[in-house]
């Protein structure tokens, strides 16, 4: 079976040589950066040397002859020491305290309705990938985009949607961010540039590439010459065995799109773990999805997605570059799942010590403790803001409880962006102006 | 919810003719475990079957219909894949090439859409395009059709898409004695066969007799089966409409309509036979199926009909379709994108007026 002393091999990183030949690379890189994608490419380190020894945790590959690797570990210890190293302050520790207690606490309202018959279908919460969301999305403007799978609630909250819309989404709800018709898995925003909600794993991430492509496209056309919007697209790891995975690395690099891609590995797909649904490279004794980057001609950034402060530099200086016009970026970010990977999961195949184990890498607790030990925030703040977010989540489910059931003669809006796609009824008239046609059918009486 | 409606309106047996018939029913089964013990009896009988998806192993398949089949026949024979359906339904399809069995799952027909590739190109065509030299004896399976509240891209029923392709098969069981029977046939059949089942159906349970015990009991695929004999009308249907049908023709029974209800069993190729001889002798034809009205299973139907049998209509026939929208989420607009019991009573007495 795998590897599973993670948390002991994280204490025993010697955290300064990897720093060292991280920020080696680093500065490689930032001389290297602006040539073509090419000379980006990394060398894999040779078989056997110490950079493929590796268990889940901080990992560097080190660069051979000179040439620049990179696929490289972003690791920011949450503790005392790395006070200096932190570009917070208190408003911003202050927003992703807040958006991840909204996440958990949307989240965790979800299940208890779901249970309550309120919500309905297919639901797949984000407990435990909190850090991942908050810290790559908040960081963003409104004009960017951000695109997922199924597992997307999380996401729409951190890009600015309405809680009350989602929430009235999932109740099935007129008032829903896409009126009672899309779902859980189908969360879509035009005002915030949430471009889905898909339920097939992997064809989200095309469709991101699409959002980059444009504002490349308006910028390369001369239709908007300022446009720097940047994408973030989020899958998860057995994604990165799809096609269409493969295919839009290629494409990304290729034409140089403002794009991030960001892997939520938290090793389970289903029930499928991570080590059975993925060989590792060559050399290596496990899967390592950053190192696909480099292949394809991009960074590979490994970061522990349970620490938003890494995350969101990490996720930051993509940002950066693809904002710059340097191209895409590659990041796994190892998270965990605290829930099922739906809430009709049994979750039987994952073992109590490992979720104990993760338990204990809490996103939220971790952040608390590092505002605590820096100063970022108080205690009394932090209470606030929970106390906050309970009233944000209560007043989601209260307006989406509230709010009506669509009218039976929505059925046939939003089919075609004209409506008039229907057709003309033996009157002449346009048949969904029909309210009969909506009618004919027994569920409307029911 | 629309899974309860269904279990309720499950009639509990699945006999042919009326009650004159009377069978000995000795066992009671779920659709899931019809199919469950076919897949063990098959790869019992052959080592070269065997069974590929995701979750199909330690998860016990996604909807529980490998069941216990990875602890019984090991990893070799059941195997987990990533989540890469073209890339392991191309492995499903090469490894038919070679002789070998394989049964591959979508874990729902709409990821099949990632797959339609090999399914259409390399299973279907191949016999054909290699001059007979190279046959493909896959099976690919899994659920099909709407569910409860799982939304537009979950809810496709495949039925008409597939069964458009020449050197496909394509079968879509109803109960019990068609998922156990067509599944053993699907299997043993050298042609590439598409099983589209339904996730509503699995856990419905129907009488079988003994024969259907049987490990050798095959379902001719090309076969329909007429559930419940009529004089007034025929109803083509297929898979979870069945049951509808069976419950509507009780209803229309009590107006004195009396409905024949054909189960086509298989879409590809369909019992023309069997359709024809039963609109000849109601001369009303009505067909209904979950899927969307364009190009849909009921187009064709009708069309072969109104070509091959226009003089025995009495009445133009007509087609009960799903509603041409993509699946709504919110459960009062799903409802009325599928065809409910009161739609088909409603539509086939209109039909019956002046008869």
């Amino acid at each position: 079976t795998m590897p599973r002393s993670a948390s002991a091999c994280r204490r025993l990183t010697p955290a300064l040589a990897i720093t060292f030949s991280c920020s080696a690379i680093l500065l490689l890189q930032i001389f290297g950066a602006g040539q073509n994608p090419a000379s980006l490419g990394a060398v894999m380190a040779p078989v056997g040397s110490m950079a493929n020894i590796g268990v889940r945790g901080a990992m560097c590959s080190l660069p051979a002859s000179g040439r620049v690797g990179s696929a490289r570990v972003h690791a920011v210890e949450t503790s005392a020491d790395t006070k200096t190293s932190t570009k917070l302050d208190s408003e911003t520790a202050a927003s992703l305290y807040e958006d991840m207690n909204l996440g958990r606490k949307f989240e965790d309202a979800t299940a208890q309705w779901y249970q309550r018959g309120k919500v309905f279908g297919f639901v797949h919460l984000g407990n435990g990938q909190e850090a991942v969301s908050a810290g790559a999305i908040k960081q963003l403007r409104k004009d960017d985009y951000i695109c997922s799978t199924y597992r997307d609630h999380v996401h729409a909250l951190s890009k600015g949607c309405d809680p009350k819309k989602v929430m009235a989404e999932l109740f099935a709800k007129k008032t829903g961010i896409c009126n009672g018709q899309g779902g859980s898995m189908h969360m879509f925003s035009e005002e915030h540039n949430m471009l889905g909600g898909f339920a097939f794993i992997g064809e989200g991430i095309p469709v991101a590439l699409g959002a980059a492509f444009q504002t490349r496209y308006k910028k390369e056309a001369r239709i908007d010459e300022k446009a720097d919007q940047v994408t973030l697209a989020f899958f998860g790891d057995g994604t990165s065995n799809v096609g269409q995975f493969a295919e839009c690395l290629n494409m990304a690099s290729l034409y140089k799109l403002p794009i991030i891609f960001i892997v939520e590995n938290n090793l389970w797909a289903i029930g499928m773990n991570h080590y059975r649904a993925t060989a590792p490279s060559l050399g290596d004794q496990i899967p390592h999805i950053y190192k696909k980057g480099p292949a394809f001609g991009m960074p590979g950034v490994n970061v522990d997605g349970m620490d938003v402060v890494a995350v969101r530099e990490a996720v930051g200086e993509a940002i950066e570059r693809a904002r710059a016009g340097d191209g895409p970026t590659l990041i796994e970010a190892e998270t965990y799942r605290y829930r099922g990977h739906s809430l009709a999961d049994p979750d039987v195949l994952r073992s109590a010590e490992e979720k104990e184990r993760f338990a204990k890498q809490d996103p939220i607790q971790k952040f608390q403790k590092y505002c605590l030990e820096t100063g970022l925030l108080t205690k009394e703040q932090m209470d606030e803001i929970e106390t906050k977010v309970d009233g944000i989540v209560q007043e989601a489910i209260e307006f989406a409880d509230e709010s009506p059931k669509p009218d039976k003669s929505q059925l046939l809006n939003n089919v075609f962006s004209d409506p008039k796609g229907f057709g003309i009824d033996e009157n002449g008239k346009y048949r969904y102006e029909n309210p009969d046609f909506v009618l004919k059918s027994a569920a409307a009486g029911l | 919810m629309l899974a309860r409606q269904v279990l309720r309106a499950m009639p509990r047996r699945s006999s042919p003719g009326g009650s004159s018939v009377n069978r000995l029913f000795s066992t009671e089964m779920t659709v899931r475990e019809a199919l469950n013990s076919a897949l063990e009896e098959e790869m019992k009988r052959d080592d070269n079957v065997f069974l590929m998806g995701e979750e199909v192993a330690q998860y016990d398949g996604a909807y529980k219909i490998t069941k216990g089949l990875w602890a019984k026949f090991g990893g070799d024979r059941v195997i987990d894949t990533p989540i890469t359906e073209m890339g392991f339904a191309g492995i499903a399809v090469g490894a038919a090439f070679q002789g070998l069995r394989p049964v591959c799952e979508f874990m729902t027909w709409n990821f099949s859409m990632q797959a339609i590739d090999q399914v259409v190109n390399s299973a279907g065509k191949t016999y054909y395009m290699s001059g007979g030299s190279i046959d493909v004896p896959v099976v690919f399976r899994g659920p099909n059709g709407p569910a409860a509240a799982v939304a537009a891209q979950h809810s496709q029923c495949f039925a008409a898409w597939y069964g458009s392709v020449p050197g496909l098969k394509v079968v879509c069981p109803y109960d019990s004695e068609d998922a156990r029977g067509l599944m053993k046939a699907a299997i043993r059949d050298n042609n590439p066969v598409c099983i589209l089942e339904n996730e509503l159906l699995y856990g419905v349970s129907f009488a079988v007799d003994d024969a259907v015990l049987d490990p050798d009991f095959t379902v001719p695929i090309g076969k329909a089966k007429v559930m419940r004999e009529g004089t007034d009308m025929t109803v083509v249907t297929f898979s979870k409409m069945v049951g509808f049908a069976m419950e509507a023709a009780e209803e229309l029974a009590k107006q004195g309509i009396s409905l024949e209800v054909v189960n086509l069993r298989t879409i590809r190729p369909y019992d023309r036979d069997t359709i024809i001889n039963s609109v000849m002798k109601t001369n009303r034809l009505v067909t209904l199926e979950e899927g969307w009205p364009q190009s849909g299973v009921g187009a064709e139907i009708i069309s072969f009909v109104s070509e091959t049998a226009f003089d025995y209509l009495d009445a133009a026939p007509e087609r009960i379709t799903g509603a041409d929208i993509p699946m709504p989420y919110a459960q009062g607009l799903e409802n009325m994108c599928i065809p409910q019991v009161p739609d088909i009573v409603r539509v086939v007495s209109r039909m019956c007026q002046g008869k």
